[in-house]
């Protein structure tokens, strides 16, 4: 039986989530949820789900309570109140209500705010599950499943045929044998994996901020290729002028100064490949991060390793081009050369964290 | 009646309520009869929702409201013991996972909301049908969202939500004519004087004493002067309370939206008691379950847990105002002081501390006192008459106020009088600002022009920029709002399209 709060509950959990991907930039660009795993509740701020009352601001508030204390001592902290006293405006208040909703779900939502496509991967047959979807048609079912328009198209063919269709009178009279059923197929979908390989520039010029942005970046990806594979295992290169397979914490900790030379973490990337991860049982996605600075040479070596090692295994190779304040940034400008040839090349540049949402789009928005 | 859940009690409830019911009426407690069902956590979350009635119409806040109440329990943050609906009969509801003594405790409990109910002068006007009501508004509303569909009826239920708390409670016992019960649609308007000038006259002196042609002249011009003011005319005559029932009269609804509107608005005058009472009757309940509970109910295995869920019930917050505490410790001080005749001019007058602390001259009136006290008071003119400033010693009680440099709610005073005005504030109204429909005909355009009585805290602007929204989808025309902001006398408008704060001028 369903019961009236069931939905009121659920027309409530619509508001919300039309509110939230309203504002899914802001969310997927807010540094908190970082770290935390799929399925976990995160607790965001939804602004204007509340009813708005005519009622008194924190300034001149204040009650009556118990206990002990001294007069100055504080009780409790108030709400932050932007609410810009005194000034006109048009802009909609700000009240707000902190919903939860799964990182699942906000994946979700980034997947449909972004288009993105759903990834077919490639992989093993060996099936893993089983399911049922209404995808095919039958002649006999329930009522509940009748498919209306087939039956009728059959019933109008049937009357046509047999003459007994009268277009100055058009009733289609449908019998038993006209009547066609929605029906389902047993689909068996077969597990795959995938493999995602980080590296990034650590030299001096990568900085906190820059870093910040790979973090979130890297953390949406992560997110969203586990909501695609069975299993994800993930790798961590960081470089400068040469590479080092390090674990997650360290990739985003270290920093380090030094010339850049990205061909190391390209070798890297190909030697973990072979070693952990057969490109016939893998998807594998790599995604490179770093200001662009190369040294002078070492961009065509760059250039030959992903031609003939790593583009051909890969799903995507990705490269994130963070804007720095130092350096040239010449190394976007050297993989444009190639990336005609490759599809599955792709090339974002990366301004500041207003832009990670663009950049999500531009490395996932392919379906590879 | 679907509220039933159809379950009967189990035998050994049914016995404790038998015997708690005796119980309370032995000690003068009058209620009507009382039904309790047993309901398992979801249903009484769904119930505490609905604001107690089994059946509302269809509506997002209370499926926002069931959510935060099922996670809060889920979380350990807050359990509902018990939910009683003010109805004749009443209707109670008891957790299912309830332990006996709570049971115990929670249905002497309810017997002192029943009794609160039926008898405290601020109920007397509700509905005590208020369950079919429910259930007629629900149906109402379900056929409005056949015919106009869900999303448009719900963005009008927000509209009028949104000013649901523009009623006047004090009106309910104010008998004017025309507004009692449902308000009707804007009807033509009455005056059908004869108009002229018309002196006595015998009947054939008439037509000289009273020339025909001189009265309709006259009565023309009464007609046109009549109408010249009633187009310039800015109504109401007098500054009135009550906004919704001003828009139902005076507005421009569709027939849909104006029955709406007038069910939101019976609503909130059968839950505004409830609000205005939440110390007093908690407080009432609290002290009956006290009462009875250690006086009679109680095995001497229960003590030790029910000394616990008691002070569980009326434990203190530093920031937050235990109502249940309060009303409580504030009805045996009353009985107390009653039953050693701590009051009148001769208590008042007297400066002799030692005197004062021993006085008792046994008058033994306390019960009764407070018997008076539930009949007649509710919780603002309770606080006024019955807070001394030995109570809030006693209960170490201080106002707190918001501090705008370091952000935090600050101790402000423990001064008695500091302390009691600040209560009372905070009560009157439920805290919320005094706001009055002064024209609904401003600038002579058939714009609403509200006022807020200032009193010393401004308004939220950004909610109350997003409730002149909401207003302008009910009045139909722009809508303004007058109150003080920064210690400047403003005006909030909104046109439908833009909002504007301006400095407010003086009527010329």
């Amino acid at each position: 039986m369903s019961r009236s709060i069931d939905r009121d509950q659920k027309r409530f959990n619509e508001i919300v989530r039309g509110r939230v991907r309203k504002n899914l930039r802001k969310y997927v660009t807010h540094g908190e949820m970082i770290g935390r795993k799929g399925r976990e509740l995160v607790s965001i701020p939804v602004p204007n789900i509340d009813i708005p009352h005519f009622q008194h601001g924190q300034k001149g508030s204040g009650g009556v309570a118990q206990g002990d204390g001294e007069v100055g001592q504080p009780i409790g902290k108030g709400q932050d109140e932007a609410d810009g006293q005194g000034q006109a405006g048009n802009e909609p208040g700000k009240h707000i209500r902190e919903v939860e909703i799964t990182l699942d779900e906000l994946a979700d939502m980034l997947s449909a705010e972004l288009e993105l496509p759903n990834i077919e991967p490639k992989g093993k047959d060996t099936v893993k599950s089983r399911k049922d979807r209404y995808s095919s048609i039958r002649q006999t079912g329930p009522d509940s499943l009748r498919h209306f328009k087939r039956t009728f198209k059959r019933a109008l063919k049937r009357q046509i045929s047999t003459g007994s269709y009268n277009p100055s009178d058009p009733r289609v009279i449908i019998q038993r044998d006209d009547e066609r059923f929605r029906s389902w197929k047993t689909i068996e979908e077969p597990q795959a994996n995938a493999a995602i390989i980080y590296m990034m520039d650590v030299s001096g010029s990568m900085t906190d901020e820059q870093k910040e942005i790979v973090r979130i970046e890297s953390f949406w990806i992560d997110t969203w290729l586990k909501k695609q594979y069975d299993g994800v295992e993930r790798r961590y290169i960081i470089h400068d002028a040469v590479a080092r397979e390090v674990d997650e914490e360290t990739f985003y900790r270290t920093r380090e100064s030094g010339g850049t030379r990205i061909s190391s973490a390209y070798r890297g990337a190909a030697k973990i490949i072979e070693r952990d991860f057969p490109p016939s049982d893998w998807n594998i996605y790599c995604f490179h991060f770093s200001d662009g600075d190369n040294w002078g040479e070492d961009s065509e070596t760059c250039l030959d390793i992903l031609r003939s090692g790593l583009l051909p295994i890969s799903n995507l190779f990705c490269y994130g081009q963070v804007e720095s304040p130092y350096g040239s940034g010449d190394f976007i400008r050297d993989l444009n050369r190639i990336q005609d040839e490759h599809e599955n090349l792709i090339l974002s540049e990366i301004e500041n964290k207003d832009a990670i949402y663009d950049s999500i789009k531009d490395f996932l928005g392919t379906g590879r | 009646m679907p509220i039933s859940t159809q379950r009967p009690l189990p035998p050994e409830i049914k016995a404790i309520q038998d015997d708690l019911e005796a119980k309370a009426a032995e000690y003068g407690l009058d209620f009507f009869e009382t039904i309790f069902e047993m309901v398992d956590y979801e249903e009484m979350s769904m119930l505490a929702a609905y604001g107690g009635f089994p059946l509302r119409y269809p509506h997002w806040r209370f499926g926002a409201q069931y959510d935060e109440l099922m996670k809060s329990y889920s979380y350990g943050l807050s359990k509902i013991y018990e939910m009683v609906i003010n109805t004749d009969p009443c209707y109670a509801y008891l957790l299912t996972a309830n332990e006996l003594l709570d049971q115990k405790l929670v249905i002497a409990h309810v017997y002192g909301h029943c009794d609160f109910f039926k008898n405290n002068a601020w109920f007397s006007q509700t509905n005590r049908r208020m369950l079919d009501q429910m259930a007629n508004h629900a149906a109402r509303i379900n056929r409005y969202v056949d015919r106009f569909g869900y999303e448009r009826v719900e963005e009008f239920i927000d509209a009028c939500l949104s000013v649901e708390d523009l009623i006047d409670p004090h009106s309910m016992f104010i008998k004017r004519p025309g507004e009692n019960g449902r308000v009707d649609q804007p009807t033509g308007n009455e005056s059908t004087s004869d108009g002229g000038t018309r002196f006595p006259s015998k009947g054939y002196m008439d037509s000289f004493i009273n020339p025909p042609d001189v009265l309709a002249a006259e009565k023309e011009s009464q007609r046109q002067d009549a109408e010249q003011k009633e187009k310039s005319r800015s109504f109401p005559e007098h500054p009135q309370r009550d906004v919704l029932q001003f828009i139902l009269q005076n507005g421009a609804l569709n027939d849909w939206q104006h029955d709406i509107l007038s069910i939101i608005r019976d609503e909130a005058y059968y839950f505004a008691p409830q609000g205005m009472t939440k110390i007093m009757n908690e407080g009432w309940a609290s002290y009956w379950h006290t009462t009875i509970m250690t006086q009679h109910a109680l095995t001497d295995a229960e003590i030790v847990s029910y000394a616990d869920h008691h002070s569980g019930t009326v434990a203190t917050q530093p920031n937050r105002l235990n109502p249940y505490k309060l009303g409580l410790e504030l009805l045996r001080d009353i009985e107390e002081r009653w039953d050693k005749g701590q009051f009148g001019s001769e208590w008042d007058n007297c400066d002799d501390l030692h005197k004062k602390a021993t006085w008792d001259r046994q008058l033994g009136l306390g019960r009764e006192k407070i018997f008076e006290v539930r009949r007649i008071h509710n919780d603002t003119t309770f606080i006024d008459t019955f807070l001394t400033p030995e109570f809030c010693a006693k209960h170490k009680m201080f106002s707190f106020a918001y501090n705008d440099s370091s952000e935090y709610y600050e101790i402000a005073s423990r001064e008695f009088a500091q302390i009691k005005q600040q209560l009372l504030h905070s009560l009157t109204n439920h805290g919320r600002p005094f706001i009055y429909v002064i024209d609904g005909n401003y600038r002579n355009r058939g714009e609403l022009f509200l006022e807020h009585q200032y009193a010393g805290s401004p308004l939220k602007l950004d909610y109350a920029r997003d409730t002149l929204i909401n207003l302008e989808k009910l009045w139909r025309r722009p809508v303004h709002i007058a109150t003080v902001i920064d210690e400047t006398p403003s005006v909030i408008s909104w046109d439908g399209r833009s909002h504007e704060i301006q400095p407010r001028r003086k009527a010329s």
